[in-house]
């Protein structure tokens, strides 16, 4: 059983750079064909200050954390029995090339059902740029399966 | 230029209209690896069948983000991205490797503010439903 004393807990806000390079290599990965998502020019031909980063980026600079499972090995959850139950993203300004942002990670509850045999980790973050702008945030629902 | 235009406005949407569906290519081991380090997400149950075995799964299988960036093109072809004001989903079931992924969508509602609500699919190349969302859009 995860420790319910989680529940409403933030966990150190993270500052992290929001690089070109990692924006063309996601785009790359997740065979984009639309060149604002790695030509600055198409980009700003667009209407944006650089080249934006796609819908969802925000999980992405999440994992930039010095340990990438944080809240799974804070919480002493088995990465193996992890399933990614439910993602929601709302939008503010757009996130851009540039940008330096500092996400604020709260776990929002912990649940279980079918008697323990599955975990609910819900967490939510928010997130804001160099210039205080709110650019959103996101809620993930992480599911931990017993396999026994 | 980009080269996709974007001429979709509020009141030349109907409900029940559906959006020009998105079709990924085959989703290959090397795609996974790819995917974990562009995306940061390292689990190594999507790359290292080794670590799936052991956590008892038959093989790795791929990110649940991965089905979500695709699902993501299907708005992004659709509207500007600027557009998108939410975007959810949930993983129904796991995309196996080799799987060819279509994202479908269709406008559900039309909201004072010409916002347009979205339900949207991914499904492999049997039809099985891996990926179900919704989506609000602001159109001009």
């Amino acid at each position: 059983m995860i420790d319910r004393a989680f529940i409403g807990r933030s966990f150190p806000p993270l500052h992290v750079d929001v690089e070109s390079g990692q924006l063309r290599a996601f785009a790359r990965a997740t065979g984009q064909r639309d060149p604002i998502y790695w030509d600055e020019d198409a980009a700003k031909a667009a209407g944006y200050r650089a080249v934006p980063a796609p819908l969802t980026f925000l999980f992405t600079l999440d994992q930039e954390r010095e340990d990438r499972f944080y809240f799974i090995n804070a919480m002493g959850i088995e990465l193996g029995h992890v399933l990614h139950g439910e993602q929601a993203f709302t939008y503010g300004v757009p996130i851009c090339a540039g940008d330096r942002v500092t996400l604020t990670c709260t776990c929002m509850d912990i649940y279980d059902k079918k008697g323990g045999a599955m975990e609910f980790v819900i967490l939510k973050t928010q997130a804001t740029n160099q210039l205080g702008e709110d650019l959103g945030g996101m809620t993930g629902t992480i599911v931990v399966r017993d396999p026994k | 230029m980009s080269t996709f235009a974007h001429d979709v406005t509020f009141a030349g949407v109907d409900v029940g209209d559906s959006l020009p569906a998105v079709t990924s290519k085959p989703i290959s081991r090397t795609t996974l690896a790819l995917f974990a380090g562009a995306s940061g997400d390292h689990n190594p149950i999507h790359i290292d069948i080794d670590f799936a075995k052991a956590a008892g799964m038959p093989d790795v299988f791929a990110h649940g983000m991965l089905g979500m960036a695709y699902l993501g093109h299907l708005l992004t072809a659709w509207v500007p991205q600027r557009a998108v004001r939410e975007f959810s989903t949930r993983f129904v079931s796991i995309t196996q490797v080799h799987a060819v992924v279509t994202c479908t969508g269709r406008v559900v509602e039309k909201r004072e503010g010409n916002l347009v609500a979205l339900e949207i699919e991914a499904s492999d190349q049997n039809g099985d439903v891996k990926l179900a969302g919704k989506a609000v859009v602001e159109l001009p």
